[in-house]
């Protein structure tokens, strides 16, 4: 009987420890893709471009030192979320993890980043545009390796432009003019869209007529520059509040399968994009058939003085969790540091590469895109936008600062607040955030 | 004859389990360890994911950490903040509201449904009840995508619907109506798992009661409002309840619509969402666990006041 009841005992400890043992210790890393050498010190990594799993290969094919596990945790704030409750736990985290660049600064305050200047990061600053590197610097500390942007431009429907008979816009007044003559010829669609959880896109748009947010440096974690309702900002969120109300944009939330559908159905005559736009066009369905695509430089506030701007773009940072950042830093630095993977990237995945020797080569720039009947995309629009940009500061709970200006656009869309009131409230509520998190405003 | 005699205890087992207060036996001792050790994988996996994560969010409740200056322990001051936040506050109002339109909304078409499926004796019963019930047997989560596809003014049938007529397509996800899509999204989800519930109580009145209202003159709806239900008023109270917490903890349904409709939702709609965009969102892992508690200590304060108030028909007393 006895012994009966150790044996019972041993079974439920046995079952206790194999339940608990989920919960607790570093998981067992699981790969998407085929680990080439067995040998090598492995990589776990976070991304999710498309076609990634070809670049995955294409690095480990040709690397015996290091390879490359990859899992896709989820595209933007799924990832995110994800790293942020791995943050917390202490484990969880990824040697190396895909982030856009706007988030850089809201983990790297949270020690969750390496700096990568001790791992050679230097070696690599030459193969990127100024305005890229400094947006993954903050003072002296480099936290990740950009990989593609965002310049931005204009895709717009020449069927449709055609059709109403309006020239292509080059300037914001044109294109407020050309929404009025869209409006009045009775077309079926809008000009185009003013989502209000645009988010980037509309701190974009404010960055072109000179919005400068936030001032943020890591070397002094704890001062923060808030500057949301500048004049600049708040021209232009009055020109889109003007549009709005004449009806002459839709409203519709960016992102959402409506949004997805209106964008190639022909509801909306330009889209507004950033240089992965064509890629989010291209895998859209129920697009019109019949539909003519072609790609202009983003619309001007002052023509003698073209700004570009930029939305998006991502990078490649090493965790603080990685037990062998020198290894992660190299696949950081090198999975998209070949010609080789930048082809997969720009023709499957259809990203901009901020990476100088394929930005700066022939191939890139004379690149035709069926998408845009043969049109050469990358040397009429988004070459041009790229060289301009300088780089950007995003504070360091930008989550937070995008969801507060999508509840004041939402406010002034609904018709509750004119603009400048919600500019106004944004900041204050800014500010009440930042102080309450412990920062000192400047 | 053989029903009766399995539903008596038999005498020996009786006298089995009063051993224990005559002193005890060894016999009564070994299972009696026997059963500790069936109960301990229970235990082990109770107190390892409920009562060691209630601790320990507690003690994280009772710290505050900032983004710029590091974590500092400053005990109940959380708990300050959390009920002086019109953030919370507005939440909390807000899922009140839900809770006196939803919940009658959801025990009507439950009991209606239930009264109606037990005076029908049909194949047709059998198959409506099985209808009424499938939307609980779909995921919330999915439910929720369902419907937000169906109120989406392009892939939705509300433009052809009203087209039809002439009227405007309608706005199911403007910030006006998006109250109503949630409680009908929720009421769709639960009315009939409470059918359910209520069914099965109607099915336990013995029928005889019924035969003596018949005599007594009584007729369908008499009997139905009469006698019906008040003798199912405990399962009424389950019900209630089920719902009332259901609501308080609002979360699946409006986090799923908000990808469709973000300037109606916003991240703090009910304290649940407040408490998980805290955590997930803004990294306020401190905060959001004082958030949870409180929602934690006003559900279970108004679910024991709901209890004491309904302590007769749920027959506590």
């Amino acid at each position: 009987m006895k012994s009966k009841l150790l044996a019972g005992a041993a079974v439920t400890a046995v079952a206790a420890v194999a339940l608990t043992g989920c919960s607790g210790g570093e998981p067992e890393a699981s790969c998407t893709n085929k680990i080439v050498n067995a040998e090598a010190t492995q990589v776990s990594v976070w991304a999710w471009y498309p076609a990634f799993e070809e670049v995955v290969d294409l690095f480990n094919e040709s690397h015996d030192d290091v390879q490359i596990c990859w899992t896709n945790a989820g595209q933007g704030n799924d990832e995110y979320t994800k790293f942020s409750t791995a943050i917390e736990a202490g484990s969880g985290a990824p040697d190396v993890i895909m982030l856009e660049s706007e988030v850089l600064s809201s983990f790297s305050i949270r020690d969750a980043l390496v700096d990568l200047t001790e791992h050679g990061a230097d070696e690599v600053a030459a193969d990127y545009t100024e305005g890229a590197w400094k947006d993954v610097s903050s003072g002296d500390a480099v936290y990740a390796i950009p990989v593609d942007g965002g310049p931005m431009g204009m895709l717009y429907r020449q069927d449709i432009l055609d059709q109403y008979g309006i020239a292509v816009p080059t300037t914001w007044d044109e294109f407020a003019a050309a929404a009025q003559a869209l409006k009045d010829a009775g077309a079926p669609g809008v000009l185009a869209d003013f989502p209000t959880n645009g988010r980037a896109y509309n701190q974009a748009l404010f960055a072109q007529a000179g919005s400068v947010p936030f001032e943020y440096d890591n070397a002094k974690p704890t001062e923060i520059g808030i500057d949301v309702n500048d004049q600049g900002s708040k021209d232009v969120l009055a020109y889109w509040e003007g549009l709005v109300d004449g009806g002459l944009v839709a409203t519709d939330d960016a992102f959402t399968a409506d949004y997805n559908t209106k964008l190639v159905d022909g509801s909306y005559a330009i889209y507004v994009a950033a240089a992965w736009g064509p890629g989010y066009l291209g895998g859209l369905s129920d697009a019109d058939a019949d539909a003519v695509w072609k790609a202009a430089p983003v619309p001007q506030w002052d023509p003698a003085n073209p700004v570009q701007i930029n939305w998006g773009g991502s990078t490649f940072a090493v965790t603080s969790q990685s037990k062998n950042p020198e290894a992660a830093a190299v696949v950081a630095k090198e999975v998209f540091g070949t010609e080789e993977a930048w082809k997969i990237g720009i023709e499957e995945a259809a990203l901009f590469p901020l990476w100088k020797p394929i930005l700066d080569s022939d191939y890139f720039r004379d690149l035709e895109y069926p998408f845009f009947g043969g049109q050469q995309i990358n040397k009429d629009v988004f070459l041009p936008a790229a060289s301009g940009y300088t780089g950007f500061t995003f504070s360091p709970f930008q989550n937070y600062a995008y969801d507060q200006l999508t509840e004041q656009q939402f406010a002034m869309v609904q018709g509750e607040k004119d603009s400048a009131t919600a500019l106004d409230d944004l900041q204050a509520s800014l500010e009440k955030y930042a102080t309450e998190q412990g920062f000192t405003l400047k | 004859m053989t029903t009766q005699t399995t539903t008596a205890p038999p005498p020996a087992a009786v006298g089995r389990s009063r051993a224990p207060r005559s002193g005890g036996s060894t016999l009564v001792r070994r299972r009696q360890r026997w059963g500790w050790l069936f109960v301990v994988p229970f235990l082990v996996v109770f107190a390892l994911l409920l009562i060691f994560p209630l601790f320990y969010a507690f003690g994280m409740s009772l710290f505050t950490s900032t983004l710029a200056t590091g974590t500092d322990f400053t005990g109940l001051a959380n708990y300050g903040k959390a009920f002086t936040d019109p953030l919370f506050l507005e939440g909390m109002l807000r899922v009140l509201g839900f809770a006196v339109v939803m919940i009658p909304t959801q025990l009507l078409v439950a009991l209606a449904a239930a009264l109606v499926l037990d005076t029908l004796v049909s194949r047709l019963s059998k198959l409506s009840r099985l209808f009424i019930f499938v939307p609980y047997a779909i995921p919330g989560v999915i439910g929720a995508l369902m419907w937000s596809f169906l109120y989406s003014p392009r892939f939705g049938p509300g433009a052809t619907i009203f087209g039809a007529f002439g009227l405007p397509t309608p706005e199911f996800l403007a910030p006006d109506s998006i109250f109503g899509s949630l409680v009908n999204i929720v009421t769709w989800q639960w009315a009939g798992y409470y059918m359910v519930v209520i069914y099965a109580a109607l099915r336990s009145i013995d029928p005889s009661i019924y035969e003596a209202a018949r005599i007594d003159g009584a007729n369908g709806w008499q009997t139905a409002i009469g006698i019906k239900v008040p003798m199912i008023s405990s399962s009424m109270v389950m019900v209630v309840m089920f719902a009332l917490i259901g609501t308080l903890q609002f979360f699946t349904e409006p986090v799923v619509l908000r990808s469709v409709a973000q300037g109606a939702i916003d991240a703090a709609y009910t304290p649940n969402m407040y408490a998980f965009s805290l955590a997930f969102s803004y990294s306020q892992f401190n905060y959001a666990a004082a958030i949870a508690f409180s929602l934690g200590a006003l559900v279970f304060a108004g679910s024991f006041v709901f209890l004491f108030l309904t302590r007769k028909q749920s027959g506590l007393k």
